[in-house]
């Protein structure tokens, strides 16, 4: 209903140049509990013309979906004295927890690299802020680095034939989040791009979240960790009591 | 059957988990030790976060520990004098733990000392065990005894000032060496989230020369409450116990635990050594081996 009353207001307002563009997320918010083992995300919405007419033709959709960046050292191994241990690191202001992009074609060929570094388009563009001044080889090797464990860890991902764009008009885009994503709020863009430029873009918000039960354990291990400890023994001790009892009886 | 974990942040299978904490169980009901050294390894071979796999993993030795500690305490198995000196130590020893685990977390080489811990006290306990093991077995079959051990204890436990009576474990030593056992093993359990059974089990024959029938019971009651102190460490510190693991490894655990102390009965002493020396020794191997070959993941990630 909003949607539809975004794009009428924006048609009868004319005039603007830039194209229309209405997105939606399938969910608003993603609830860890018991069962969770990972979803799935639908990113959709239309794109429109300043005339209100079909405009999938003239414009290529990347759509961009970040948690909340952390600060975090990232740790190399290095073989020593015939030992793999953590030899070198960095420290990241703004690495962020989860990234995921899809685009409609590959992102080399939509824009150049200076528009893919400004917008953070593709996980190459991220932009990490390394505290303290190191060359930018060792950065590099570093982002590869943990672009490359995040990857693997389902945490990143970049599908550069992501978007589907039908009749012209709806695009979509699904993005698939593990059990293991770290909660935060979440914010969707997306970027309609003509010409190597970035035209108009969108954003919106999802909150990954623990409810019920495994929000009460995360908050209760955190603010009262004294009984939270105490409470852990007793279940071990009342468990092994329990078994032990029940054995004797058999 | 997937449980989220709450404080893991991920989803594992229960029934894995369970299934883990069984054989674990088994073992520790069988051996008397508390089968930590397998399940913190296992569980982060599972994907379960070190710091958490260590936490948790001392709650399920508490577990499994307590209905052995009864069970000898019915028998007179357990020497509350001794035991208590060596808790204190322990106690001690697990705020050491925790002081060293964050030193070394900090410096990013908290696994690296994790894993050299494993391989350097599994590898020397193992051959230990074995080569007293197989002495023993090879003793039975030639009918011959086997030599008289020449001193009760070691010459620098008679050394020390400030001697007890401890009646039950039939001994007139300092509780300074008992004590100072203890803190060892507590600073152990509080970073490899083991009990300390293999380690301090040896510690009671041969370094102070506990008589045998009070070992075993004694040494279940230190772990009990070393690692009751450790979860609770944990707790205050790390914030890493995740009660939903605990609670799924100590469904497993307790049973095994039960299963083992009945099996064990029934089994030649020796030849269980020499099956736990072999156990040790395996994970010891597969741990100096996780040194040397390259890993998985060059890179890791620690929050700032």
């Amino acid at each position: 209903m909003r949607a539809a009353l975004a794009i009428l207001l924006l048609v009868l307002l004319g005039g603007a140049r830039d194209p229309i563009l209405v997105p939606e997320i399938s969910q608003h918010e993603i609830r860890l509990r018991q069962g969770f083992t990972g979803t799935e995300l639908l990113l959709f919405g239309a794109i429109l013309n300043p005339q209100g007419t079909r405009a999938g033709q003239d414009y290529d959709i990347v759509v961009v979906l970040k948690g909340p960046t952390e600060s975090i050292v990232l740790r190399e191994k290095q073989k020593v004295a015939g030992m793999w241990i953590n030899a070198d690191s960095t420290e990241l202001r703004s690495a962020p927890s989860y990234y995921a992009l899809a685009s409609s074609k590959p992102i080399a060929d939509i824009v150049d690299e200076k528009t893919a570094a400004i917008y953070e388009l593709g996980l190459q563009w991220l932009q990490l802020s390394p505290i303290g001044a190191i060359d930018p080889d060792e950065q590099a090797r570093f982002s590869k680095g943990l672009v490359d464990l995040k990857t693997r860890n389902g945490l990143y991902r970049q599908d550069e034939a992501g978007v589907q764009i039908k009749e012209q008009v709806l695009y979509q885009a699904r993005m698939y989040l593990p059990s293991s994503v770290p909660i935060g709020t979440y914010t969707a863009e997306t970027f309609a791009i003509t010409d190597g430029r970035v035209v108009t873009s969108a954003s919106s918000s999802v909150d990954v979240r623990k409810l019920g039960f495994e929000r009460a354990v995360a908050d209760f291990a955190d603010d009262r960790s004294f009984f939270y400890g105490v409470i852990a023994v007793a279940i071990s001790i009342l468990m092994g009591w329990l078994a032990g009892r029940l054995f004797a009886l058999v | 059957m997937d449980v989220y974990l709450p404080i893991a942040n991920l989803s594992v299978n229960g029934l894995v988990i369970v299934g883990l904490g069984a054989l674990t169980g088994l073992l520790s009901g069988m051996f008397g030790v508390g089968g930590g050294f397998l399940t913190t390894p296992l569980l982060i071979f599972y994907g379960v976060p070190p710091t958490v796999a260590a936490a948790s993993a001392a709650s399920q030795v508490t577990g499994a520990s307590v209905s052995g500690v009864f069970a000898h305490y019915r028998r007179g198995g357990v020497d509350f004098q001794m035991g208590g000196v060596m808790v204190a130590g322990g106690v001690i020893g697990t705020a050491m733990g925790a002081v060293l685990f964050r030193l070394f977390e900090e410096l990013g080489q908290i696994d690296t000392v994790i894993n050299v811990l494993y391989v350097v006290l599994l590898g020397s306990i193992g051959i230990l065990m074995g080569r007293e093991s197989i002495q023993a077995i090879t003793a039975e079959k030639t009918g011959t005894q086997v030599p008289a051990r020449k001193r009760r204890h070691h010459p620098l436990v008679a050394n020390l000032p400030m001697r007890w009576r401890f009646y039950r474990s039939g001994l007139y030593i300092s509780p300074l060496a008992p004590l100072f056992i203890g803190m060892v093993v507590g600073i152990l359990t509080m970073l490899m989230g083991i009990g300390g059974g293999f380690v301090l089990v040896p510690a009671m024959l041969y370094i102070l020369g506990m008589s045998a029938g009070v070992v075993v019971g004694t040494s279940l009651f230190q772990i009990l409450f070393v690692t009751m102190a450790t979860t609770m460490m944990h707790s205050l510190t790390t914030k890493a116990v995740d009660i939903v693991l605990a609670a799924l490894l100590l469904i497993g655990s307790v049973t095994g635990a039960q299963l083992g102390a009945q099996f064990a009965q029934k089994i030649n002493p020796s030849r269980l050594r020499l099956v736990l020396a072999a156990l040790v020794l395996l994970v010891a191997l597969r741990m100096a081996l996780g040194l040397g070959y390259r890993p998985d993941e060059i890179y890791s990630v620690a929050p700032l």
